[in-house]
């Protein structure tokens, strides 16, 4: 392999992490406030599909941006009132979400485009566009640092760009921030957080928000950026990834990074490795693809180290008598 | 507190589900009127589509027999507090373990065939379901997200098996060989005409028996009163000297074996060979049939029916009404999910006032005894 296509290999891999890693920090605020959220996939999809059509219909991406920002959030707000205002099971809210989403999106799809399920086309004003950073082609020909900032740190989308920012911003507010620490407070301890004056139910409100944003960045990123257009059930099962990076990084915002990096770099890889050869065995693709949900379980199982998520994760909060 | 009482046996274990159904139906029937057709004559469309004459039901049939496996499957794991996500990926491994007995045996004869197919689908779907109940029970991962994972697994592990190994030279897709002749289980149209070609077969009648049989290992038998006992309550039912760990591995493997039944219709019954993602989604439809259902086998059998009725009526509906499809009847079942199950907080205390306000005394009844508990 050489120096060329490693980069070129390392570049899809930003460009396949960047829904992982938007998803999986909007699962981390979410479950860091307690409410576990295996809706994750859901809104996404719900997202990727408002922003394609919004995008088509419109000519503009970035109103597909918000239209895609929108529903997410409608669709978190509606996981946060049947988990925190009604009490109900957040696993089940989860579940059914990503089923409507599912349904919605090829049936909506298919009634308004009449294209089996998919969007038009977005023509170029309707995509979001690399971004090619300062200098990059002054540097081009530097040896060695030249191409790599050319190819693998220039030329991304401008959600590519948020999502990394959003790593250190998590971090900031999660641990820098009295929000963030009432916002950790509440997925541990919400009677303690009860008794200390401060709403549960409104710090949970807000978690799901963010939550609800967040993926509705990600959901965007697979229709308008880097794709053009909706196609069926285009998430594909990655809101599921990005929720076993969650585990795997132990609900903190670095390692999450790193953890949606390796998980790209398996995509990528895995779309290199069809029909590759390593010491003359063929290694099936989809060991590869499986390997992330391997991982989790024998993390979860405590083989490699032990994922110990919020305490009170998955409980509704019910103030005492 | 306002002094709520809580509701009625009957109106906890019907009329709620019922309402919550009825605002599913609703809020779905808003859906298609939103894009411009009319939710009635949808709804006559599904009907008519499902039970309209012999060949329409025999199809909802064949439907309602996959959900009653995996409703059967997901209220069993519930009965022990644990929610089993998984009968997808598990239904998908016990196919694998089908078509292996089912191609060894196949020029023997379809009975032997049949009754050594069930036994490797409830073995393969068995094992399947029990690494997450292992894992759990002894190394404490949470059962909903390992049986996440392992539908991913057995996802990526059964394309390989299909493109790999099980397909043969001569097939160009991923599947397996077809079954020989001899080897095929026989549909319930050969024996009863108005079913001819469609696909139910005997594994409705096993359904059946797996509905008899749950009810009598959950109520009437020492193992299902443990298991029920560590479902309300897990401290409890370690001080009654009750193992929770191998309570939990035996649920486990008892609902992954019964989600693998799935595999005997689908297999056995109707392909006669092992294709690509035959489970379809049967898997989380089990979820809605259980929570449709209250865990209980006479309502997991009516509401396998009835997700039966909606799937069979859903893939008719685009040919009576151009524009709706049968995405519609998963959009309806995901409505089923939310109001049954996560938001069934919604309904509940107006229909408790409801209920207080035509009964008086039961409402003096509650406020003597909310008083009671506030004094003490």
């Amino acid at each position: 392999m050489d120096y060329q296509s490693i980069l070129s290999l390392l570049d899809a891999t930003i460009r396949l992490s960047t829904p992982l890693l938007l998803a999986c920090l909007a699962g981390m605020y979410s479950e860091r406030a307690g409410v576990f959220d295996i809706g994750l996939e859901g809104k996404m999809l719900a997202a990727a599909f408002a922003a394609a059509s919004v995008a088509a219909l419109t000519g503009s991406a970035w109103l597909g941006l918000a239209a895609g920002m929108g529903v997410s959030l409608m669709t978190a707000l509606l996981q946060g009132a049947a988990a925190i205002t009604l009490k109900g099971n957040q696993l089940i809210a989860g579940v059914a979400i990503n089923m409507l989403a599912a349904g919605l999106t090829t049936f909506l799809g298919q009634t308004w485009f009449q294209q089996g399920g998919r969007t038009p086309a977005l023509s170029a004003g309707g995509r979001f566009t690399p971004i090619t950073l300062p200098f990059a082609e002054e540097l081009r020909g530097v040896p060695v640092i030249g191409p790599i900032y050319y190819d693998l740190i220039s030329g991304h989308y401008l959600l590519v760009y948020v999502a990394f920012l959003m790593v250190a911003v998590t971090a900031y507010v999660l641990f820098r921030t009295r929000f963030g620490l009432r916002l950790r407070a509440v997925g541990e301890n919400p009677k303690a957080v009860d008794t200390a004056g401060i709403s549960v139910v409104k710090l949970r409100y807000q978690a799901v928000i963010i939550t609800g944003l967040l993926c509705g960045l990600a959901g965007a990123y697979f229709s308008i950026a880097q794709g053009s257009g909706f196609g069926n059930n285009m998430t594909a099962g990655k809101g599921f990834i990005a929720l076993a990076a969650l585990i795997f990084a132990k609900w903190k915002p670095v390692p999450a990074m790193f953890t949606c990096l390796l998980f790209g770099f398996l995509d990528a890889l895995q779309i290199r490795l069809q029909n590759a050869r390593l010491f003359e065995i063929e290694i099936p693709v989809q060991a590869i693809q499986a390997l992330p949900y391997v991982l989790t379980v024998i993390l979860l199982a405590g083989f490699i180290g032990k994922a110990v998520g919020p305490k009170a994760g998955g409980v509704p909060y019910t103030k005492e008598r | 507190m306002s002094a709520a009482r809580p509701l009625p046996k009957w109106a906890d274990i019907a009329l709620l589900p019922l309402l919550n159904l009825a605002l599913a139906f609703v809020v779905s029937g808003l859906v298609v009127l939103m894009i411009g057709q009319n939710p009635i004559d949808a709804m006559a469309a599904i009907v008519t589509g499902a039970f309209g004459n012999g060949f329409n039901f025999g199809y909802t049939l064949y439907y309602t027999t996959n959900f009653i496996f995996t409703g059967l499957a997901v209220a069993f794991a519930a009965h022990a507090g644990l929610f089993n996500i998984g009968a997808n990926g598990q239904a998908y491994i016990a196919g694998l373990g089908v078509i292996l007995v089912a191609l060894a045996l196949q020029y023997t004869h379809w009975t032997l065939v049949m009754l050594a197919g069930i036994g490797a689908a409830a073995l393969f779907g068995g094992f399947w379901a029990f690494v997450p109940g292992w894992l759990q029970a002894k190394r404490g991962s949470h059962v909903v997200i390992t049986t996440i994972m392992f539908n991913f697994i057995a996802s990526a592990l059964m394309v390989y098996m299909l493109n790999r190994v099980l397909k043969p030279a001569s097939s160009m897709g991923p599947q397996s060989e077809t079954i020989a002749p001899s080897g095929q289980m026989p549909q319930l149209g050969d024996f009863f005409a108005p079913f001819k070609s469609t696909p139910v077969n005997l594994t409705f009648f096993l359904a059946i028996i797996a509905l008899v049989a749950v009810y009598v290992v959950i109520w009437r038998t020492k193992f299902g009163f443990a298991m029920r006992t560590l479902g309300h309550n897990p401290v409890a039912s370690r001080y009654a000297g009750i193992s929770n760990s191998r309570m939990i591995m035996i649920v486990m493997t008892i609902s992954g074996a019964l989600a693998g039944m799935v595999a005997v219709n689908e297999v056995l019954g109707v392909q006669n060979r092992l294709a690509l993602d035959f489970v379809a989604d049967a898997g989380f439809v089990g979820i809605a049939v259980a929570l449709m259902g209250r865990n209980h086998p006479i309502g997991i059998a009516l509401a396998g029916l009835l997700f039966g009725a909606l799937y069979q009526g859903g893939n008719e509906l685009q040919y009576v009404i151009p524009g709706l499809d049968r995405y519609m009847v998963v959009v309806i079942q995901a409505l089923v999910i939310l109001f049954t199950g996560a938001m069934e907080g919604l309904l509940r205390p107006s229909l408790e006032r409801t209920f207080m306000l035509f009964s008086p005394e039961q409402k003096a009844e509650a406020v003597k005894r909310e008083t009671a508990t506030t004094e003490s």
